[in-house]
């Protein structure tokens, strides 16, 4: 009983002394000093190595890389992956999110979300290799696509399935919690106010998502033109015919063009960077917080 | 409450072209593709889908997928408790800047950071010649692996933590302090069961993100049999190698795992969720 009336009073007298203040700052500085540390040796010091391998020859070195014909494909064939997969999977994400936002009870909800989900923890090899038992030579379809004359595999379709597979889940996922945040009372007040289904879209809920919206394109556009195993797998990596940014960083270094693979790097890098700033203010812009 | 019922039957009727949209595109990318390869796999006798899937190398590529992604995960699970909780509580200079700086993994191309964490952990390379006097090798080693991993992983657990953290009501644990108890007894009992679920969750996601990695992981390691290499570059050499038989089966055990870490992902939110009401 004794001990445990000490024991009370221990925190006042504590406090008293600044032992425990003391204390709580060499734990602040310890943790902080352990973040720092583990950061800069996973992260940190990796992503400032792709600046300095790619700026650090000057600039001059890296602009050659841009008069480089494979370099230059590649960087279009990206664009090309972003310029289409990013639309077709945002007018996917809207469409789901306002199915699942605004219909909280219809039968298969629940597996609907987690489908959506699938391509996150799907490996893109994975991904990769279901589009090529679909529509490769000798695949569900092969035969078919054959006499038609259609390539699929190994040939730009192929490349931009496996990056609308793997970047898929982003809008949806982005817009549905600011559907639900929302609430439906704005567009039934738009309905009854005599707005069809399209004006009620187009002028209530796309304004009241747009934050939402963006914040997934951003992250859809990052993955689109990342993406590097499912790509690998369908494409068949041929040099200006279907090799992306990220297939040609990867051949560079292999055949020991590491300048070449750093410059490409270093495009890619950039756009990390511009994707971060991107996400860091709309995060401020909205006050919340990433996944 | 049979008018609110009326109503969203009505509603329900309403959303044709989202409904129809949603539906043919899950099915045509997810669910067709996804049939395809399990029907693959099981077009071969049970016999030879066993052969392949536990072949000595299949095993040895599922040991260092698992166990290397499950070491990056906890490992990243007691990190990002750490980050999310110095990026909580405290404050200091750059801190914003580093907050930020935690989703670049999610930025960064893999192929990018596989290069360059090659090049940073091999023998010559800024971290790598410090730890060469010593012996130690990462870059193309199963260490690479981890060191991939665990950078892929990294951001998982922060930001499944943070916004728990954020929420949590300091008054219980100034509660908890004045009651008398030590900074342990506090952390251990009224700080960390909220935020339980949500580490676990973060590590699971990291979990599954690392198992299917392939990018960064094919580039810093030497992906040589019974060393390092992992499944999905397994599943890529079969593909190269035209042994469908071989990527189909491998392939269809990753994606059942995959299936499985998506259920336990789910029930993890499902607690989470739970634990915050």
């Amino acid at each position: 009983m004794n001990s445990k009336v000490n024991k009370y009073q221990n925190p006042s007298q504590n406090a008293a002394s600044s032992s425990p203040q003391t204390h709580a700052r060499l734990v602040k500085w310890g943790l902080i000093g352990f973040v720092l540390l583990y950061l800069s040796l996973v992260m940190l010091i990796p992503a400032a190595n792709v600046f300095a391998q790619a700026f650090g020859g000057g600039i001059d070195r890296f602009l050659q890389t841009f008069s480089d014909r494979a370099f230059l494909n590649a960087a279009k064939l990206t664009l090309v992956m972003a310029l289409v997969c990013v639309p077709v999977n945002a007018v996917f994400g809207l469409s789901a999110a306002w199915l699942l936002g605004r219909n909280k009870r219809f039968p298969g909800r629940a597996f609907l979300i987690t489908l959506i989900d699938l391509p996150f923890s799907i490996s893109p090899v994975v991904a990769g290799l279901m589009l090529v038992l679909l529509y490769g030579r000798n695949g569900w379809f092969g035969a078919a696509l054959a006499a038609g004359n259609l390539q699929i595999i190994f040939a730009l379709p192929g490349m931009l399935l496996a990056t609308a597979f793997v970047s898929l889940p982003f809008v949806a996922r982005e817009v549905l919690p600011v559907l639900e945040e929302m609430g439906d009372e704005p567009e039934e007040a738009a309905r009854t106010l005599g707005a069809n289904d399209w004006q009620t879209f187009w002028r209530v809920t796309l304004p009241s998502v747009r934050w939402g919206l963006l914040y997934g394109l951003l992250l859809t556009n990052a993955r689109a033109m990342g993406e590097f195993g499912a790509v690998a797998v369908v494409s068949g990596n041929i040099v200006g015919k279907t090799q992306t940014l990220p297939l040609f960083v990867e051949e560079a270094y292999k055949q020991y063009k590491t300048e070449s693979a750093y410059s490409a790097a270093g495009v890619l890098a950039g756009l990390a960077v511009v994707t971060m700033v991107a996400k860091a203010l709309l995060e401020a812009k909205t006050g919340r917080r990433g996944h | 409450m049979t008018q609110i019922s009326v109503a969203r039957s009505q509603r329900f009727k309403l959303p044709s072209i989202p409904l129809a949209l949603t539906t043919l595109y899950l099915s045509l990318m997810l669910l067709l593709p996804v049939t395809a390869l399990l029907l693959k796999a099981l077009t071969l006798s049970p016999a030879k889908i066993w052969e392949i899937a536990t072949s000595p190398m299949a095993l040895s590529s599922y040991n260092v997928t698992f166990a290397t992604a499950l070491a990056a995960g906890l490992i990243n699970g007691l990190a990002g408790l750490v980050i999310a909780w110095v990026l909580v509580r405290y404050e200091f200079p750059l801190k914003r800047i580093l907050d930020a700086l935690i989703d670049l993994p999610f930025a960064l191309p893999t192929a990018v950071a596989g290069l360059t964490l090659a090049t940073v952990y091999s023998d010559n390379g800024w971290i790598g010649s410090w730890l060469a006097p010593f012996g130690i090798k990462i870059a193309f080693t199963r260490w690479g692996v981890f060191l991939a991993m665990l950078f892929i992983s990294l951001p998982f657990v922060v930001r499944t933590v943070q916004p728990v953290l954020l929420e949590a009501e300091r008054e219980m644990e100034e509660a908890a302090w004045s009651l008398g108890a030590s900074p342990w007894q506090t952390f251990w009992r009224v700080v960390l069961p909220p935020i339980f679920p949500a580490t676990l969750t973060g590590v699971a996601l990291g979990f599954a993100r690392a198992v299917g990695e392939y990018g960064s992981v094919v580039i810093v390691s030497a992906n040589i049999p019974f060393q390092d290499l992992i499944a999905p570059v397994l599943i890529f050499q079969r593909l190269e190698q035209y042994d469908y038989a071989g990527a189909t089966v491998i392939g269809a055990v990753m994606l059942l795992i995959s299936l499985v870490m998506l259920l336990v992902i789910n029930f993890l939110q499902a607690w989470g969720q739970r634990y915050e009401q």
